[in-house]
C-alpha cells in the first residue's frame, strides 16, 4: 500500500480508540469504573441530585392518584399537553439509541462500538420515562391497562384497532422489548469479564447470574455474533417504525396543524435529532469524568455533530414544509392555524424560539471550530434538547387551542404539578443512568478490543513459522544441559 | 475462567425457564378467574334482608306472579320494589301471628318503608331499562336464574358486559315468546333456533350493531 493511501485511509477511516492501549488496559480501564472499591465522590453527588429529584416525580404520580388529572393545567380545549409532549420528548430521545446500536451496526460503522452501551441504556430509561405518561394521564392506571393489554377482557370488546393510540401501544412495547434484549445480549460477554474480575462475592454472584455461565468458547461467540445480527435486524425497522406510529396519534385526525403527510419522517428525524443531542449532552461529561476519552474520542463527538446537523436540517425542512402545506391547502383552517401558530396566535413565540433553538442553533455545526469544541457541542446539544420539547409543545398547543369552534377557543398553561411531573421523570432518569454507571460496564469492553490494532493480525500463519523458526534456532544456540 | 456455579446450575437454569413459562401462564389464568369471580362480581353470593322473605315459597310454592309485587316491571326501567301494603294484602289475614312478620308489620305500623338489600347492582353508568328487555322477549329466569328455587335471592350472573353483550349481539339465542316471559319453567330448548329466529323478527329486535351500539346502554 502506497504511503497517501494509507493517509488517506486514516482519514476517512480514522482509529476509533486513541492512546496506547492493548486487550488487558482496555479490559482494565473499562472495568474499573464498576469494580474498583471506591465510588468517585462526584458519582454520589450526581446520584444524590437525581434521585431527589425523582422524589418530584413520586410525589406528584400520588397526587395525582389521590386527585385525578385535573391537578394538571389541560382543559377543553387543550385536552393534551404536558403528558403528550413529554411521552413524545422522551421517546423520541430513545431513538438514537437504536439507531447508534442497530443501523450503525449493520451499516458496519466502527465509531459505534463504544458509545452504543450507554446509548442503549439511555433508550431504555428514556422508554421508561416515556411510558409513565400515558399510563398515568389515565388518572386511573389500573383500568387503563385493560387498554394497554385488555385481557381478562371481560367487556367483551376489544379496544379500538383503527385507533393510532393502540398501535403506539404495541409500538412502544415492542420497542422497549427489543431495546432490552439487544442491550442485554450485548451485555453477556462484558458481564463474563466482570464476574471473572469480581472480587466481592455477592457481586461475582450476581453477575455470574448475568452472564449465563459464559465462558467464551468459540461456540458461544458463534451464537452471540447470531443473535445479535438477528436483534439489530428486527430493531432496525422499529427506528423508523415507532416514531412514525408516534406521529400517527397526531396525523390520522383531521385537526389542522396534526394532520399531515409529513409527520411520520419529520417525526423520526426529530426523533434521532433529540436522541444524538442527548447522547452528547451524557457522553460529554461521561467521557470526563471516567477519563474514557481513549474510547469515546473527540472524533465520535464530531461524527455525532454531524449526525445532529444533518437530521436537523431534515426538521428544518420538516418545519418549511407545514408552512407551506397549510399554504397550499388553500383550506382556510389550515391557513389559519399556520399563521396563528407563526405570528397572529398567542404563542407566536413559542414557534420562534423553536426555529431558534432547533433552525438557528445548529447552523454553527457547519464550522469546524464549533464540531471541534466540547464546550459548544455540550451547549447546543442542550439547546436542541430543549428545542425538541418546544416542537412538541407547539405542534400540540397551537393546534389545539384554537379549534373549529370559536367559542371554545382558550388559552393553556401548565400547572405546578405538569413541571414536578415532567422534571421528575428526569430526575428518574439520571438516576437509572447513574445507576447503570456504576454496576454495568459503560462501554462495550469486548467490541472496543475488536477495534484495537492487535485483533487485526495478518498473515498467521507466516507469524507462526516465523517463530518456530527463531525458536528453534535459539535452541539449537543455547548450550545443551550438563548431564 | 473459573465458573462461579456448580455445572447442576445449568439444570436449574433450563428448569427456570420451564418454570417461568409456567409461572406467567398460570398467572394469567388465574388473574382471568379472579376478574370472573363471586369474589368481584357478587356472583352466587346470598345477601341477607331484614325480612326473611323466602321467594322459593311465594313463586315455587304458592306460584305467585312475579308481576304482583314487581309490578311496574312491563312499563318502566325499575322492575318495582313492593310496598309494605304489598305484603299485608295476604298477611293481614294469614300468618299474621307470625314472629317472622314483625318486621313487615312495623313497617307497616310506622308508615316506614322496609329497606330491602338490593341484589342486582349495576353500575351507574349503564342504562337499564326492565321494560323494553321484557316487551322484546326476554324471560325472567334468562337473567335472574330460578328464583322460584331461591330461599334468598342471589345473582345469578356475573352481571359484567361481556354478559349483556353475549345477548345484544346474538339475542336469538335467549329470547322467548311473550306468553312464556314469567314462566320459570321455559328452557331455551322448547324453541328451535329456526323458531327462535321467527321470533326475533316478530319482536322487531333491532340490528346488532344498533344492540351493540355504546350509547344504547352508555347514556
Amino acid at each position: 500500500m502506497k504511503i497517501d493511501d494509507i493517509e488517506l485511509q486514516q482519514k476517512l477511516h480514522p482509529a476509533m480508540v486513541e492512546g496506547d492501549h492493548d486487550f488487558a488496559s482496555v479490559t482494565d480501564k473499562i472495568s474499573d469504573v464498576t469494580l474498583k472499591k471506591r465510588t468517585p465522590f462526584h458519582w454520589f453527588i450526581g446520584f444524590g441530585i437525581s434521585f431527589m429529584v425523582a422524589q418530584l416525580l413520586l410525589f406528584t404520580v400520588i397526587w395525582l392518584l389521590a386527585n385525578g388529572i385535573g391537578i394538571w393545567g389541560n382543559n377543553q380545549p387543550v385536552g393534551w399537553a404536558f403528558d403528550i409532549i413529554n411521552f413524545v420528548w422522551w421517546i423520541g430521545i430513545g431513538h438514537a439509541g437504536t439507531l447508534i446500536s442497530a443501523i450503525l451496526l449493520l451499516l458496519n460503522q466502527k465509531w459505534r462500538t463504544s458509545i452504543n452501551r450507554f446509548a442503549e441504556a439511555m433508550t431504555l430509561f428514556a422508554v421508561a420515562c416515556a411510558a409513565m405518561f400515558p399510563l398515568l394521564h389515565t388518572g386511573r392506571p389500573w383500568l387503563a391497562a385493560y387498554w394497554l393489554f385488555p385481557y381478562p377482557n371481560t367487556m367483551g370488546i376489544w379496544p379500538n384497532f383503527r385507533s393510532p393510540l393502540i398501535w403506539d401501544v404495541f409500538a412502544v412495547s415492542t420497542y422497549a422489548t427489543v431495546s432490552l434484549l439487544f442491550w442485554y445480549v450485548g451485555l453477556i460477554p462484558d458481564f463474563a469479564t466482570l464476574r471473572d474480575r469480581a472480587k466481592n462475592p455477592f457481586f461475582k454472584f450476581v453477575y455470574s447470574i448475568l452472564s449465563w455461565g459464559w465462558r467464551g468458547s468459540a461456540r458461544h461467540w458463534h451464537r452471540y455474533e447470531i443473535a445479535y445480527l438477528i436483534l439489530a435486524g428486527i430493531s432496525t425497522p422499529l427506528v423508523l417504525s415507532v416514531h412514525s406510529i408516534v406521529s400517527f396519534d397526531f396525523s390520522v385526525s383531521q385537526l389542522p396543524g396534526w394532520h399531515a403527510t409529513i409527520f411520520p419522517p419529520y417525526f423520526v428525524a426529530g426523533a434521532v435529532f433529540a436522541g444524538f443531542a442527548m447522547v452528547l449532552i451524557l457522553c460529554i461529561p461521561l467521557r470526563r469524568w471516567y477519563r474514557m476519552q481513549d474510547f469515546i474520542t473527540h472524533q465520535h463527538l464530531v461524527y455525532m455533530a454531524k449526525v445532529m446537523l444533518a437530521t436537523g436540517l431534515i426538521v428544518v425542512y420538516g418545519y418549511a414544509m407545514e408552512a407551506f402545506f397549510g399554504w397550499y391547502s388553500a383550506s382556510q383552517y389550515e391557513v389559519f392555524m399556520i399563521k396563528n401558530r407563526i405570528w397572529e396566535g398567542p404563542y407566536w413565540w413559542s414557534y420562534w424560539l423553536l426555529i431558534f433553538c432547533n433552525g438557528a442553533s445548529i447552523q454553527l455545526l457547519w464550522f469546524e471550530r464549533f464540531r471541534n469544541s466540547e464546550f459548544w457541542l455540550f451547549l447546543i446539544s442542550i439547546v436542541v434538547s430543549v428545542g425538541m420539547w418546544l416542537e412538541r409543545f407547539v405542534i400540540i398547543v397551537t393546534s389545539l387551542h384554537r379549534d373549529f369552534l370559536p367559542s371554545s377557543w382558550a388559552m393553556y398553561s401548565p400547572r405546578v404539578w405538569d413541571w414536578t411531573m415532567f422534571v421528575g421523570t428526569i430526575g428518574f432518569f439520571f438516576t437509572l443512568l447513574y445507576l447503570f454507571v456504576r454496576f454495568v460496564p459503560i462501554i462495550s469492553i469486548f467490541e472496543v478490543r475488536t477495534l484495537l490494532p492487535d485483533a487485526h493480525v495478518h498473515g498467521h500463519q507466516q507469524d507462526f513459522e516465523e517463530l518456530v523458526n527463531e525458536v528453534e534456532d535459539t535452541y539449537d544456540k543455547t548450550d545443551p544441559p550438563n548431564n | 475462567m473459573a465458573q462461579f456455579f456448580n455445572k447442576s446450575a445449568n439444570n436449574i437454569a433450563r428448569i427456570s425457564i420451564l418454570a417461568g413459562v409456567v409461572l406467567v401462564a398460570t398467572a394469567g389464568f388465574s388473574f382471568t378467574q379472579l376478574a370472573r369471580s363471586s369474589y368481584l362480581t357478587g356472583r352466587y353470593m346470598e345477601k341477607q334482608q331484614p325480612v326473611q322473605f323466602s321467594h322459593k315459597h311465594h313463586v315455587g310454592d304458592d306460584g305467585i306472579d312475579c308481576r304482583y309485587c314487581h309490578s311496574t316491571v312491563e312499563t318502566t326501567a325499575s322492575a318495582g320494589m313492593p310496598p309494605t301494603q304489598t305484603c299485608m294484602n295476604c298477611h293481614s289475614q294469614i300468618w299474621a301471628d307470625s314472629p317472622y312478620l314483625e318486621p313487615v308489620k312495623a313497617s307497616f305500623r310506622e308508615n316506614k318503608p322496609i329497606l330491602w338489600e338490593r341484589v342486582h347492582d349495576l353500575p351507574e353508568y349503564t342504562y337499564f331499562n326492565h321494560s323494553i328487555h321484557v316487551a322484546k322477549g326476554v324471560g325472567c329466569s334468562t337473567c335472574h336464574g330460578q328464583i322460584d328455587d331461591m330461599p334468598a335471592v342471589y345473582q345469578e350472573n356475573t352481571l359484567q358486559m361481556e354478559w349483556c353483550l353475549a345477548c345484544h349481539r346474538a339475542p336469538e339465542e335467549f329470547i322467548r315468546p311473550k306468553s312464556e316471559i314469567y314462566n320459570m319453567k321455559w328452557k331455551n330448548s322448547d324453541l328451535d333456533s329456526k323458531e327462535r329466529l321467527e321470533l326475533k323478527a316478530s319482536l322487531k329486535i333491532r340490528s346488532k350493531e344498533m344492540m351493540t351500539s355504546c350509547s344504547t346502554c352508555h347514556r
